[in-house]
């Protein structure tokens, strides 16, 4: 922790650290079958991170989940693995291609097929299947206006529904877990931190990050506005063409739905400058899945998404 | 760099939205998307201006109806600090709303009208600013410049808020002439006030000395989770992982653990990192740190490492403010609930209802039978177990409370310890 002892004041990023591992050990105390869901992403390598801190020396007492959807950043996949043996944890795959494959779900088709909605299924039947009663996500309020409104233990019912109209007030840090069977928490640690925060933390931590990230030669298509990456998943509409461009991902989604913004930050310092000076958000600027209409992720989030 | 929360409280027409989309704006913390996807929705609701309040009102049902439903948190930063707002509506759910923002807030801000003054609503902001005891309230005289920037309309204002002010218990009270819809002593001072001395709104919000606000003095650190690695190499570690709600803890300080009065000395205090657990030298509000004890002591969750010459009270029975939340059901006599007190549970039974407080008016209605959805009243609880607490003017963790339902398991009321009951 960045700590000033003769001024007794906590930075910004140190304030927001120790609200997290707070949230971190409450859910490990409260609760019986907490879970981490980690996909190898910017925002859930600091949680995975602070997760650690917040046990240390001990393991973390929970394990770790990823919803894979089967259309990953390779790259990222296997930075996944890496991590979490890193840290000693147990790694769960939810696989959405294992939901196709036993009839839950119907893989959409078409140019603009995607896997993004497939994944709730997934996520739902795993969290039955395990018994998962509290599941940590790396939602921020920043990110999207619909979570700009979420708690930081969000209950889901039996469905895994939220229901956005009738949340539990949450006040001071008292957070309220109690849930009957069936039911859930999704748990928000890093709620209030932007994703300038997130990169900052990563510098100051010195964690490491998939390379997707940084500034690299990808062919790439452009659709709706966005730089899509060519993939064995995305098949191309008429008059779209692949060009190779100098490409950095904001966040690493499905490959189908995330989109590259052309970048030449190659080091954290150079990606810190460029958020720090960006006029686009985050999911703005590169999510597909958010474009669809104004409550694309409110929608998606009443029906158990993430 | 430091972070500074604060609550804003208001309606649709005293311009709040405006104030926090001129905040938001001139501190560059809104996006080219999200203005343009506020544009877009204006134009489609036939709104004639760009309606700011769509950057907060982030649910369906609240665009439809253009109402805010629930607390927003926005967040922006400037070269000297970073801020989080909690926005809070000031019609559906005001208290329940507003008693959520302001319990983690620094600071209050208050928007008044100059044409109006204060009115209703504006009491009843100051009022809960100052039961949440949020160290600073932040007055914006607002509309300025529908009255000409006049001095004699701002000075009145400034001295009927401070008449009702007098009467609460606010430290620090500010006053500053703005209009956000132009922008005057919103981050720059204004030329249309010259007779203005003090600083623009931003400006104040950057330097308002917020670290002496921490109570260093009480230390006070409830156990929140005991770590027992459980492995060869770390055998025989024991750590209190939790944060420092109050005062300074360091290795080799003499401590006290309640319940059981036990007296031993810090061996330890460390933070995690991916290594393991790196020495603190000293820990303070609000840091989240792992304490190790010198004795080997039966300490567990909910209970509270203090010290032998400064310790909490102790009791079963608590004397406390309570603001009711809940839609179903109201607080009466008698009714038993789940308590949740630092990292404590407990049951609580309802002794006694002393009085409603119209928050209004401030009069004590002392026939008050119960309390219905955002109604505050004084009450006497009985727990079950002894809860560890300081007055809630004193310390805003150990002093505060939540009531849940236990049938419902819903989040009923919020607590504030006026000391303990008998």
């Amino acid at each position: 922790m960045t700590v000033t002892p003769t001024s007794y004041e906590l930075s910004h990023l140190g304030y927001l650290e120790a609200e997290a591992i707070h949230v971190f050990r409450e859910v490990a105390a409260e609760f019986e079958r907490p879970c981490l869901l980690f996909s190898g992403g910017k925002d859930s390598i600091v949680m995975l991170c602070l997760a650690t801190k917040a046990f240390a020396p001990a393991r973390l007492p929970f394990p770790v989940m990823h919803v894979d959807t089967g259309h990953n950043f390779p790259e990222v996949i296997e930075f996944r693995d890496r991590c979490v043996a890193d840290v000693g944890a147990r790694l769960v795959v939810a696989s959405v291609q294992q939901s196709i494959d036993e009839g839950r779900v119907a893989e959409e088709i078409g140019p603009r097929a995607s896997r993004n909605q497939l994944q709730t299924t997934t996520l739902l039947d795993a969290i039955t299947e395990h018994g998962f009663d509290s599941l940590f996500g790396g939602a921020r309020r920043d990110e999207e206006k619909a979570r700009a409104k979420e708690r930081v233990f969000s209950f889901r019912d039996e469905f895994g529904q939220w229901d956005p109209k009738n949340q539990r007030p949450e006040i001071w840090s008292l957070y309220n877990g109690r849930i009957r069977r069936g039911e859930h928490i999704r748990v928000f640690p890093i709620s209030n931190w932007t994703e300038l925060d997130i990169w900052q933390y990563i510098q100051r931590e010195d964690l490491e990050i998939p390379a997707v990230y940084y500034a690299h030669d990808r062919p790439v298509f452009e659709r709706d506005g966005m730089l899509l990456a060519e993939s064995a998943h995305i098949s191309l509409l008429p008059g779209e063409e692949v060009t190779s461009r100098r490409v950095r991902y904001r966040t690493v989604g499905d490959m189908s739905c995330t989109g590259a913004v052309e970048s030449a930050a190659t080091t954290i310092d150079q990606v810190i400058e460029e958020v720090s000076v960006t006029r686009l958000t985050e999911r703005g600027a590169t999510r597909a899945d958010d474009r669809i209409s104004e409550a694309a992720m409110e929608d998606r989030k009443k029906e158990g998404y993430f | 760099m430091e972070l500074l929360r604060f609550a804003t409280a208001g309606s649709v027409d005293d311009g709040k939205s405006t104030l926090i989309g001129r905040l938001l704006y001139d501190a560059k913390a809104i996006f080219q998307d999200q203005l343009e996807s506020v544009e877009r929705t204006s134009l489609q609701m036939g709104n004639e201006y760009t309606n700011l309040a769509l950057l907060t009102d982030g649910l369906r049902a609240e665009r439809e109806q253009g109402i805010t439903i629930d607390v927003a948190y926005r967040y922006f930063a400037t070269p000297r600090r970073k801020f989080i707002i909690a926005d809070t509506p000031g019609h559906i759910q005001y208290t329940r709303n507003m008693v959520t923002g302001a319990s983690t807030a620094d600071l209050a801000l208050v928007l008044v009208d100059v044409r109006k003054g204060v009115v209703e609503q504006s009491r009843r902001h100051a009022f809960l600013a100052s039961l949440l005891r949020i160290p600073h309230l932040v007055v914006c005289v607002n509309k300025m410049d529908l009255v000409d920037f006049d001095q004699d309309a701002y000075e009145k204002v400034k001295a009927e808020f401070r008449d009702f002010a007098m009467k609460l218990d606010i430290s620090d009270l500010t006053f500053i002439p703005v209009s956000a819809l132009h922008g005057d002593n919103i981050v720059e001072r204004s030329p249309n006030t010259p007779w203005y001395e003090g600083t623009s709104l931003l400006h104040h919000l950057e330097e308002v000395h917020i670290a002496s606000d921490r109570n260093l003095i009480d230390a006070r650190f409830p156990v929140q989770y005991v770590i027992r690695p459980q492995t060869d190499e770390h055998h025989d570690y024991r750590g209190y992982a939790g944060t420092v709600v109050g005062g300074v803890f360091k290795p080799g300080d003499e401590v006290m653990v309640l319940p059981s009065g036990f007296t031993t000395t810090i061996e330890s205090v460390g933070s995690g990192s991916s290594k393991g657990v790196v020495p603190v030298d000293e820990a303070f509000e609000p840091m989240s740190v792992t304490i190790c004890l010198s004795d080997n002591l039966d300490v567990s969750r909910g209970d509270m490492i203090c010290r032998p010459n400064n310790q909490p009270s102790s009791g079963q029975d608590i004397d406390a403010m309570v603001c009711w939340m809940s839609e179903v059901s109201s607080l009466t006599s008698s009714m038993k609930l789940a308590i949740k007190h630092t990292t404590r549970s407990a049951r609580a039974m309802v002794t006694d209802l002393k009085y409603r407080l119209d928050i209004d008016t401030l009069h004590r209605d002392e026939a008050a039978t119960s309390l219905g959805l955002n109604e505050i009243g004084r009450v006497l609880l009985r727990c079950t177990q002894p809860l560890f607490f300081d007055e809630y003017r004193r310390n805003r963790s150990t002093g505060s409370f939540v009531l849940i339902d236990e049938a419902t398991n819903a989040t009923v009321a919020a607590g504030m310890i006026l000391g303990g009951g008998s």
